[in-house]
């Protein structure tokens, strides 16, 4: 970076030859000094002379967006504060999401139980036992009506993790808003949709990939002509790296996603511009702080090149990675959870300092259960404290110019293309995934992982090393176990309020537009939705057509 | 010779966090046990049908939706029912403490919690089957 700095490579060798082997012949380094995934750290950085400032870095807002999407990044305005959170009815989810933006949360982020996740009503039998468990039941549009009650859908934006059945979520959500006089164009807002990391790591899919990427073109297509601030996806490493994955292989399976989608839209003749600059993303954010940060300054730079180079974007807001960021749930340890309020801090900076335009902090006691309202309050205290207090948000991009991250960044950088490159080479990642190959090589990263903690090579303060006798802890959330009769009871009305004859017709046509692919579903699963058929007789309908995913099972 | 103990670790529930799982399965095959993984979103009916064909001696369950007081003793109950109510069942995930006595009463004879090392699973296997190896 300095150019004066010649033979530094040499000075290097004689300090470590001189200065530096007297010091560690009799004390040698700790034992496995590895990133947090595994990379070996060198024994010091020093200055590389072949950097190039504007190759590698640039300005930014500016190509290859390096140093953060935004010209001001932080100084202009904070990053929007989104705490991930719905359970039990839409009654509860509603007013914790009240409690939320009164503590002075800028943005929703709904969870949906895992029935609603895979399509299916409270009241099928495979429910049983997971109504409102790890989100909240959504049934029919009656619900999310209630979810959102005396909540201004044109003055938040509001995230949902649905993948499966996005399409369905988002038309519930397009009528809400239509029925409290908000426009589709005022609306903003994510869905998740991104089902290639569902066969992958997280595991709500329902259908095969060609119908599921049918169902996510459609959506593309239909918001960039008329939910124009929606963002249509969020491609996500986050569940990759839950899975154990390395951060390496986190941005690189989640690139390779999303060249994945964006290679199927442009298929199916949608121009590049026109919708990429809605695709999102997603990543997760761990202890190894200077590890994550080069990782998302990694991310960035690898995906303005695909865009621009492989796909030839023109505008500059479809080579810009703008992501989420949530901290890592599998760091957060079941014993003494209140050392998770201090994980979670670090991985805010980690965050915040990689540059994401959102986060979710995790609760202390999510290693547990759903988290308090207590809990969920000190997590979001931790980012106002970063944001207002640390002074790290004052400054772009603050860690640029460190030999060790800059160095870190560009061999995060050359291992996540190898990743790319091997799975184009298979034909796209629908084919890594089919043969098993991704979902392998995370295994492979997950059980070398927890080898080395059991074998106490890796430290986890409170589990291997500094235990304590505790009690057990008290004051975990529950979710109300007569939830699902609840649920059972407000279809049952639904069911007798609503014109029946209508809703056949609207399923009618529903099932007749699956069986030509080139009809856009949108519009048929809106007219279904508005009518109040509910989440579980509409995926029916699209099971019927397309079929359902099997997992291919790798150990 | 004694027969491979046999192990099938199933996740009922809808649930697609298989990694505690996938490295249980793992571990116990590394340790020399027979091993039969099923995948994700099994009911207790499939679990019960692979358990019974396979012969196994242990059925661990792994759940983190927190659906395991309603699914994890209907596994029990359907071995029971289908005369296999020798097969010990065990199980893991996000489990609050306050359900342990709950799981024991109704058959789940061990529960792993998160981070619990694989050694408490083989020594709680290795003190069923009163062997040492495997």
């Amino acid at each position: 970076m300095v150019p004066d700095n010649k033979n530094l490579k040499n000075k290097k060798s004689i300090w470590e030859e001189t200065t530096l082997n007297k010091v560690t012949s009799r004390f040698p380094a700790r034992k496995n000094l590895v990133t947090g995934s595994d990379e070996e750290i060198d024994n010091l950085y020093i200055p590389d002379n072949n950097f190039s400032y504007d190759e590698k870095l640039g300005f930014p807002g500016e190509y290859p967006y390096t140093r953060g999407v935004q010209p001001t990044m932080y100084r202009g305005k904070f990053w929007t504060m989104r705490q991930y959170a719905g359970f039990g009815t839409a009654e509860e989810s509603n007013s914790r999401y009240k409690y939320l933006l009164e503590q002075g949360q800028t943005g929703l982020s709904i969870a949906f139980d895992l029935p609603t996740q895979i399509g299916y009503d409270s009241d099928d039998p495979i429910s049983a036992g997971e109504v409102g468990k790890v989100g909240v039941a959504i049934d029919s549009l009656k619900d999310m009506e209630t979810l959102f009650d005396g909540i201004p859908l044109d003055k938040v934006s509001t995230s949902m993790t649905i993948n499966a059945p996005a399409a369905v979520l988002l038309a519930m959500y397009i009528i809400v808003a239509e029925k409290q006089g908000v426009t589709k164009e005022q609306i903003r807002g994510t869905i998740q949709n991104d089902i290639l990391k569902e066969y992958i790591a997280r595991g709500t899919y329902i259908f095969p990939p060609a119908p599921s990427m049918r169902l996510i073109n459609n959506i593309f297509e239909y918001c960039s002509a008329e939910v124009p601030k929606w963002n249509t996806i969020s491609i996500s490493g986050y569940h990759i790296r839950e899975a154990g994955s390395t951060a390496i292989q986190e941005i690189a399976f989640t690139i390779a996603d999303g060249i994945e989608y964006v290679k199927n839209a442009i298929g199916v003749g949608l121009d590049v511009d026109q919708f990429a600059g809605r695709l999102s993303f997603f990543f997760n954010a761990h202890n190894d702080l200077l590890e994550e940060v080069a990782k998302y300054r990694a991310a960035r730079r690898i995906w303005a090149k695909v865009m621009k180079e492989k796909f030839s974007a023109k505008k500059e807001k479809s080579l810009m990675m703008r992501f989420h960021t949530q901290t890592a749930g599998s760091t957060l340890t079941a014993q003494q959870p209140d050392n998770n309020i201090v994980r979670v801090a670090i991985q805010t900076l980690a965050a915040v300092m990689g540059g994401t335009q959102s986060l979710h902090t995790n609760s202390r006691d999510e290693a547990l259960a759903l988290p308090t309202e207590q809990s969920v309050m000190v997590a979001l205290r931790t980012q106002q404290i970063v944001a207002h207090e640390s002074g790290v948000a004052n400054v772009v991009d603050p860690l640029a110019g460190s030999y060790y991250i800059e160095q870190l960044t560009d061999k995060i950088e050359e291992e996540a293309w190898n990743y790319i490159n091997r799975i184009e080479d298979m034909g796209g990642m629908v084919k890594a995934i089919e043969k098993g190959y991704v979902q392998k090589e995370i295994q492979d990263s997950a059980y070398k992982y927890q080898k080395s903690v059991e074998e106490g090579d890796r430290v986890v303060v409170g589990v291997n090393k500094f235990t304590i006798e505790e009690p057990a802890p008290s004051g975990l959330l529950k979710v109300n176990p007569e939830l699902q009769k609840i649920q059972e009871e407000n279809l049952k009305v639904v069911r007798s309020e609503r014109d029946n004859a209508k809703v056949e017709k609207c399923l009618a046509a529903l099932s007749e537009g699956a069986a030509k692919e080139d009809v856009n579903l949108m519009p048929l699963i809106i007219d279904s939705v508005r009518e109040y058929a509910t989440l579980g007789e509409i995926s029916n309908v699209l099971r019927e057509k397309f079929g359902e995913y099997r997992e291919s099972i790798v150990l | 010779m004694d027969k491979k103990i046999r192990i099938v670790i199933a996740k009922p529930g809808l649930d697609g966090h298989d990694r505690g799982a996938k490295y249980i399965a793992r571990a116990l095959k590394d340790a020399g046990y027979e091993v039969i993984y099923t995948g994700i979103r099994q009911t207790p009916e499939s679990i019960v049908a692979t358990a019974i064909q396979e012969d196994v001696d242990f059925v661990g369950l792994s759940l983190l939706s927190g659906a395991h007081n309603e699914l994890f003793p209907r596994v029990v109950n359907l071995l029971k029912e289908q005369e296999a109510g020798d097969i010990i069942v065990f199980g893991g995930g996000v489990i609050p403490e306050e359900d342990l006595g709950f799981l024991e009463k109704r058959g789940i004879q061990a529960i792993f919690r998160p981070g619990a090392p694989i050694s408490d699973v083989i020594s709680f296997i290795k003190s069923k089957t009163g062997s040492t190896a495997a």
